[in-house]
C-alpha cells in the first residue's frame, strides 16, 4: 500500500512537472497566440476574397520575413473586406505536409493563397493544376519545371539591389575600412545578399574590406540562431569591422546583441528592424535593408479582388519599390543623398548590380 | 493467478502511459488557455484521404529510423547519429541516381546499397572511435551529424543543380521514379513502393533479434557486457557491428520519399527523421511490433496538425508536446511497472522462502 502511495505521489509529480514545462513553453510559442487571438484572421468576417496564408518555418512573430507578409495581409483584408486563414510549417515537416496545407486552404475556399518562401515552389506547382480556379503565389518562389502554371504567380524581390544601398551605406559610416556581413544559411538566396551588399561597399569605397561569414553552411537552423549571429558578428568586431549587415532572420537579434557589446554598428534585414528593436539596440542600427513582402503580398491580393490576377514572374526591385532602406533613427540622414544617387543609377541601368558573391 | 498478474501486469504499463499521456495533455492545452475537448476532435478526427496516405508514408520512414535507433539501444549505444547518417546517405544516393549511370530498377537498387554503406561508414566512424579510443558515441555522433549537414551543404551549393533560390541534386530520370500505390484518386497521392523497406526493415529486425546467434548476443552484450564477455562475446565487435548496421539502416530512411516523390536531393529533403525515430524506438520500447504503432501514431499526430490549425485555434506546437509526453509517460510508466513487478516478485520469493528461515531470505539479497 505504501508503495501504491509512492508511485501515485511519482506521477503526480511528475504530472504536475510536465504541466509545468508544457504551459511554460507553450508560454513561448503562445505569445502569438494571444496576439492571435486579436489577430486579423480570427476576426475578419468580410464577403470579399478568401486569402490562404502559408508562412515559412518560424511563423508569425519572426520580425522580419512572416510578419512582413502579414502586415500586407492585414492591409489588404481591411481594404478588401476580405477573410482569411493562416497556417506554419513546422521545422523539419515533409513536403506532403507543405502540400496538404495549401490543398486544405484551396478545399476550405480560399482563392488567393499565398506561399511565404521559397520553400513552397514545389508544393504549388504540384497543387496549383487541380485547382485552376484559385490563385497562388509564392514568396521568393520559382517554377520547378517547364510547364507554366496559369494560375500561379512567382513573387521575386532583387534583394542585392537594396543590398547595394546598405553596402553604401556601410562604406560610408564605416570608419576602420572594415565592415562585415552575417548570412544565415549559405544558400543562393542570402548569396544575393551578400553580393550586392559587397558590390555596394565598394562601389563608394573601392578600398573598402568586406568579412564575411555564415552561420550554418544548408541547415536552415541558421535562420534560427541568435547564439550563432552574435558569435559571427562579434568575431568580425574583434577583427576590426566597424558596421556589420546580417541576413540571417532570427539569427540577426545576435548580431544586434554583438553590435551592443562591441559598441559597433549594425544593419537590418527585411523589415526596419530599428522599429522592433530594444532601446539599449536602437542607437545601434544604421538602418535596414527593406524587402517589401508586404508590398508583395498585398499587390497579389489586389489583383485577384481586381479580378486580374498576377500570375509568372513578379519582380519587386528598387524600380517597383520592392526593396529599399529605412532612415529611422536618423542614422543615415548625412548620407542618404548619396544612397539615393546610387539608388537612381540602379534604376537607371546605369549600374547592374551584380546577383553572385 | 500468477499468469493473470503477469498480463495484467503486461497491460497496465501501457494503459498507464496511455492514460497519464492524455491527462497531462489535456491539463497543457488547458493551461494554454484552449479547449481540450476541440483538440482531441481535431486530431481524432477521421483523416482526409491523401492526409491518410501521407500517414503511411511518413509510418513507413519512421519506422526505418526507429529501427535504426532499436539496433544500437539493443546494445546499449545511444546513436543520436541518425540525423547526420541518414542525410548523408540520402544525398550520396540521390547524387548517384540522379547521374544515372545505371538504369531503371538496377539504378535504384544500387542507389539504395549505397545508401545503406554510406549510412553504415558514417555511424561506423563513431563505432571505431569508441573501440579503439573510448569516444562515447553519444558526444561522436552529435558531432559527426554536424560535420555531415555541413559538408552536404558544401558538396550541394558547389556540385548541386541551382535553380531558382534552391539547390537540388539532379532529378532522377524517369525510369528511376517508382510508381506507386493509389488508394484513392491521383491527386491524394500515392503510398510509395519503398514503403515496403519498412516492412523489410523490421521483419529482419525481428529475425536479426529472436532467430540468430547475433541477436542473442547483441541483447547480451546490451544487458550486461561483462556476462556477455565471460560467455565468449567480443563486446567491441559488437559495438562496431551494432553501429555499422544502426546507420546502414539509418541510410534507408528517405529512400521511399526519394524514389516516390522528391526525385532529388534538395529543399524537398525532410530533416529531423533521425531524431523522430530515437523517440519512437524509445516509445516502441525497442520491440518490432511497438516501434511500428508508435510510428503510425507520430505519423498520425504529425499529419494532423494542418487539420488542427485550421480547425482550431490550438497552436500546431501541441501537436510536438503531445508526442513529447507520449514518449515520457511510456518510459515513466514502464520504469514503474518494472520496479513494482520486481517488488512482487521478491516478496513472492520472500514469501516462499520465508518457512525455510529468514536467514536464507537474507542471503539472498
Amino acid at each position: 500500500m505504501r508503495r501504491l502511495t509512492q508511485l501515485s505521489a511519482v506521477v503526480c509529480v511528475a504530472a504536475l512537472a510536465l504541466t509545468g514545462c508544457g504551459s511554460d513553453s507553450d508560454g513561448g510559442g503562445n505569445g502569438s497566440k494571444d496576439s492571435a487571438s486579436k489577430d486579423i484572421c480570427k476576426t475578419a468576417k468580410g464577403d470579399g476574397p478568401k486569402i490562404g496564408l502559408a508562412y515559412d518555418v518560424g511563423g508569425r512573430g519572426d520580425q522580419s520575413f512572416n510578419d512582413s507578409a502579414y502586415a500586407g495581409l492585414e492591409k489588404a483584408v481591411k481594404e478588401f473586406d476580405a477573410s482569411c486563414v493562416e497556417g506554419e510549417a513546422t521545422d523539419g515537416e515533409a513536403e506532403s505536409a507543405r502540400e496538404d496545407r495549401l490543398r486544405q486552404m484551396a478545399d476550405g475556399g480560399a482563392t488567393a493563397v499565398i506561399g511565404v518562401g521559397f520553400a513552397y515552389s514545389d508544393a504549388i506547382n504540384k497543387v496549383a493544376p487541380d485547382y485552376p480556379d484559385v490563385n497562388f503565389g509564392v514568396v521568393d518562389g520559382f517554377d520547378p519545371d517547364t510547364e507554366a502554371n496559369k494560375n500561379v504567380a512567382y513573387l521575386g524581390f532583387a534583394e542585392e539591389q537594396g543590398s547595394f544601398l546598405v553596402g553604401v551605406a556601410a562604406a560610408e559610416k564605416s570608419k576602420s575600412g572594415t565592415i562585415g556581413f552575417v548570412g544565415g544559411v549559405h544558400n543562393d538566396l542570402i548569396k544575393k545578399f551578400e553580393a550586392g551588399y559587397t558590390a555596394g561597399a565598394k562601389a563608394a569605397k573601392p578600398d573598402v574590406k568586406v568579412l564575411v561569414n555564415y552561420i550554418q553552411e544548408s541547415d536552415l537552423k541558421g535562420f534560427g540562431d541568435p547564439a550563432g549571429g552574435k558569435a559571427a558578428a562579434a568575431g568580425q568586431y574583434d577583427k576590426g569591422a566597424d558596421v556589420v549587415y546580417h541576413a540571417a532572420g532570427g539569427s540577426g537579434a545576435g548580431v544586434f546583441d554583438a553590435a551592443v557589446e562591441a559598441d559597433k554598428l549594425a544593419i537590418g534585414v527585411d523589415s526596419d528592424q530599428y522599429l522592433t528593436a530594444t532601446a539599449e539596440q536602437k542607437p545601434h542600427i544604421l538602418t535596414s535593408m527593406l524587402k517589401r513582402v508586404d508590398t508583395a503580398t498585398y499587390d497579389f491580393i489586389k489583383s485577384v479582388d481586381d479580378g486580374k490576377a498576377l500570375t509568372s514572374y513578379q519582380v519587386y526591385d528598387l524600380k517597383a519599390d520592392g526593396v529599399g532602406y529605412s532612415k529611422s533613427g536618423g542614422f543615415v540622414d548625412d548620407i542618404a543623398s548619396d544612397i539615393d544617387g546610387f539608388k537612381e543609377k540602379i534604376i537607371s541601368g546605369e549600374i547592374k548590380v551584380p546577383t553572385k558573391p | 493467478m500468477t499468469r493473470l498478474r503477469a498480463v495484467g501486469l503486461a497491460l497496465l504499463a501501457p494503459l498507464i502511459a496511455v492514460v497519464v499521456s492524455v491527462l497531462v495533455t489535456t491539463a497543457v492545452i488547458a493551461a494554454a488557455g484552449s479547449s481540450p475537448g476541440d483538440f482531441w476532435d481535431a486530431m481524432f478526427s477521421n483523416p482526409l484521404p491523401r492526409i491518410r496516405v501521407n500517414i503511411v508514408n511518413q509510418a513507413a520512414i519512421i519506422y526505418i529510423s526507429a529501427v535504426a535507433a532499436a539496433i544500437a539501444f539493443r546494445m546499449n549505444l545511444f546513436n543520436i547519429g541518425l540525423e547526420g547518417q541518414y542525410t548523408i546517405a540520402s544525398f550520396a544516393a540521390a547524387s548517384f541516381a540522379g547521374a544515372a549511370y545505371l538504369s531503371g530498377f538496377l539504378n535504384v537498387a544500387v542507389a539504395i546499397l549505397i545508401a545503406a554503406l554510406v549510412g553504415a561508414a558514417w555511424s561506423g566512424i563513431a563505432g571505431i572511435l569508441k573501440t579503439t579510443r573510448g569516444v562515447s558515441e553519444v558526444i561522436s555522433t552529435i558531432m559527426l551529424n554536424s560535420i555531415a549537414i555541413t559538408l552536404v551543404g558544401y558538396l550541394l551549393n558547389r556540385y548541386g543543380v541551382h535553380e531558382g533560390n534552391t539547390v537540388h541534386t539532379t532529378n532522377l530520370e524517369k525510369s528511376s521514379k517508382l510508381t506507386g500505390f493509389t488508394p484513392y484518386e491521383a491527386r491524394d497521392g500515392q503510398i510509395w513502393a519503398l514503403c515496403l523497406l519498412a516492412v523489410l526493415v523490421g521483419v529482419g529486425f525481428w529475425v536479426l533479434l529472436s532467430k540468430t546467434r547475433f541477436g542473442f548476443d547483441l541483447r547480451a552484450s546490451g544487458q550486461s557486457e561483462t556476462a556477455a564477455l565471460a560467455s565468449g562475446v567480443n563486446p567491441k565487435r559488437m559495438v562496431v557491428t551494432a553501429m555499422l548496421l544502426s546507420g546502414g539502416v539509418a541510410g534507408l530512411i528517405w529512400m521511399p520519399a526519394l524514389f516516390g516523390a522528391a526525385s532529388s536531393y534538395g529543399t524537398s529533403f525532410q530533416a529531423g527523421l533521425g531524431f523522430t525515430g530515437l523517440a519512437v524506438a524509445l516509445l516502441g520500447r525497442n520491440r518490432p511490433i511497438g516501434m511500428a504503432f508508435g510510428a503510425v501514431l507520430f505519423a498520425f499526430l504529425t499529419a494532423q496538425s494542418n487539420t488542427l490549425t485550421f480547425s482550431t485555434d490550438i497552436s500546431p506546437s501541441i501537436v510536438q508536446i503531445t508526442q513529447g509526453i507520449a514518449v515520457l509517460a511510456v518510459v515513466v510508466a514502464y520504469e514503474i511497472v518494472r520496479r513494482w513487478r520486481s517488488r512482487l516478485e521478491q516478496r513472492d520469493v520472500a514469501k516462499e522462502l520465508a518457512p525455510v528461515g529468514p536467514g536464507t531470505a537474507g542471503a539472498t539479497a
